[in-house]
């Protein structure tokens, strides 16, 4: 019985030490970097004070930005359930023996390199990109239709980068339903529409509440799309972030950016957890 | 029963058009690395290797893959080396602070990667060193982990512990059960969680943004530096080559270890 008491501490250690040391020490530094003052030589003083975080709320241009991203993930993710929920359960019916080749392409935008599949738009929608040159080819304009740097733009690569996620979060909830439920309720009396509504789509709820968290969480955290897709005007938080570390090198404000969507992040999922649990959503990551 | 079979018929044509909508942009980066024009742009006028062999002579990619693939590797060493002993743990026993623990190792997945790039750079410019090779292997380890974590543990799921109670009870040693039964049952496990790490390791980009210097820089990160000179049939090039590889990177793996599962049951 001793035996078994440290065992499993043993095959943990090694995991736990470097999440702690890599990971929960760093984000507690950048909370403490946070209240550090900035010099105008350029060093970072140690102190105590909320001058970072006034800054940011001063006036309305970072606050803006931060509206901005939650504005875009709500977006993505209204556009990912529209787009995803009817595939899902496509794949949950369907009797079809291509099911399991049509499911690993859905998967394999996760093997593709998310460079690749975000500049890939560029082909599309650019002045010069596939969808202008066959409106052009059929006459219907005559000078390029722009439809690149804006913010349809980052959300069509965010879609494309997120979707596989809501779909198969959907499904694995699809899958999990006892099918003789909506016979029943069709023996009933109920139509198929009737059935989907009162018992196939409420069975769904779970999955389709991972999905959307996931995808909301994943777009405020975005960072290549906006760079990539986006004009001057789509920044969006985590570019805020990185200009303002990497560019300016002003560590202190950078971390209390960073901290406040941390703590904006931890508060969503925080009460997602609460509410719904968040285990339903690893559940469909392993599957994936 | 007529509007059932249409309803269907809708839902299939919806299907479908999401499935081109996915898949045309990178089809359409694949057909353009073709283009011999200098912009790589529509209409396709010729067929031709010129890019691709352009590509091959360009130092600074290849430099940029062998550090990718360096990089990928060893990430996925570290990682399942890590990772398989704790999916282990959390699968085989019982202990206080399970479910915790297993959320606390899992919950990165959902931390910013920008954020996670300025902690670590935050960290070690506290400690005073400068960034290195190794700040970008941690890096990596700690990006993957989570996602070792979950695919282990959903593959060890299925492995039961009979199995090596009943090599111990026949006479096996613990190093005997170990070879003969324990890791040849974990093979195709460890094998799917070093994959899944090397892949989410080569792909990446934000975080190595952060971590990178300009001796280690992978082929993500050029990519994204290329790209600020607008999109160039070069980098269709470049992405047609990276689409094929890691398209067949996994379909090869998925591959091997069937036979590998087929061998370790005879």
């Amino acid at each position: 019985m001793q035996e078994k008491n440290w065992k499993p501490w043993l095959l943990l250690s090694p995991s736990l030490m470097a999440v702690f040391l890599l990971l929960v020490v760093p984000v507690c530094f950048v909370v403490v970097y946070s209240f550090w003052l900035r010099a105008p030589t350029g060093q970072d003083i140690p102190a105590f004070q909320f001058g970072n975080y006034a800054k940011f709320f001063a006036d309305f241009f970072y606050p803006s930005i931060l509206l901005k991203t939650l504005r875009v993930a709500l977006e993505t993710v209204i556009l990912c359930l529209v787009m995803g929920y009817i595939p899902a359960y496509f794949f949950y019916r369907t009797e079809s023996k291509l099911k399991p080749f049509l499911m690993i392409l859905v998967m394999l935008p996760f093997w593709i390199s998310f460079i690749i599949r975000t500049l890939s738009w560029i082909n599309i929608l650019g002045d010069a990109g596939l969808i202008n040159h066959l409106l052009m080819k059929a006459g219907i304009i005559t000078t390029p239709f722009a439809m690149l740097y804006n913010e349809g733009a980052v959300i069509m690569g965010l879609l494309q980068y997120l979707l596989p996620f809501m779909i198969l979060n959907i499904y694995v909830s699809l899958d999990g339903i006892d099918r003789s439920l909506t016979e029943a309720a069709k023996s009933l009396g109920c139509t198929e529409w009737q059935a989907f509504r009162e018992v196939t789509l409420p069975l769904s709820l779970p999955g389709v509440s991972a999905g959307c968290l996931l995808v909301f969480v994943l777009t405020c955290g975005t960072y290549l799309p906006p760079m990539i897709l986006g004009g001057p005007g789509n920044e969006m938080i985590a570019n805020l972030i990185f200009k303002r570390v990497i560019g300016t090198l002003d560590w202190p404000f950078g971390s209390a950016i960073s901290a406040i969507l941390l703590f904006l992040l931890i508060i969503i999922v925080y009460t997602y957890n609460r509410y719904m649990g968040i285990n339903q959503i690893f559940k469909s990551l392993s599957n994936g | 029963m007529k509007n059932m079979i249409s309803g269907w018929t809708l839902i299939k044509l919806y299907t479908v058009f999401i499935y081109v909508w996915m898949f045309t942009p990178i089809v359409a980066v694949v057909i353009l690395a073709f283009n011999p024009q200098q912009f790589g742009t529509f209409p396709m006028e010729g067929f031709s290797f010129k890019w691709f062999v352009k590509l091959s002579h360009n130092s600074t990619i290849l430099d940029a893959f062998k550090n990718s693939l360096v990089l990928g590797s060893l990430t996925a060493v570290f990682s399942t080396a890590i990772g398989v002993p704790a999916a282990m743990a959390f699968i085989r026993y019982d202990f206080k602070g399970k479910e915790f623990l297993n959320t606390l190792l899992i919950a990165p997945i959902m931390i910013p990667e920008v954020v996670l790039g300025v902690a670590l750079l935050l960290f070690i410019r506290w400690l005073q060193q400068p960034k290195s090779f190794v700040l970008l292997l941690v890096g990596h380890v700690v990006l993957t982990l989570p996602y070792v974590l979950l695919i282990v543990q959903a593959r060890l799921v299925g492995i039961r512990k009979e199995y090596e109670e009943a090599a111990m009870s026949l006479g096996a040693s613990p190093f005997q059960t170990f070879r003969e039964i324990t890791f040849p049952l974990l093979a195709p496990a460890v094998f799917a969680g070093m994959l899944f790490a090397f892949t989410i390791s080569f792909d990446d980009v934000t975080a190595t943004l952060f971590w990178a210097t300009a001796q280690n820089q992978t082929v993500p990160v050029k990519i994204f530096g290329m790209l600020r000179n607008s999109i160039s049939p070069e980098i269709n090039a470049l992405g047609a080559v990276m689409i094929v590889l890691t398209i067949s990177i996994p379909l090869m793996a998925g591959y091997l270890s069937r036979r590998f599962a087929g061998k370790a049951g005879k």
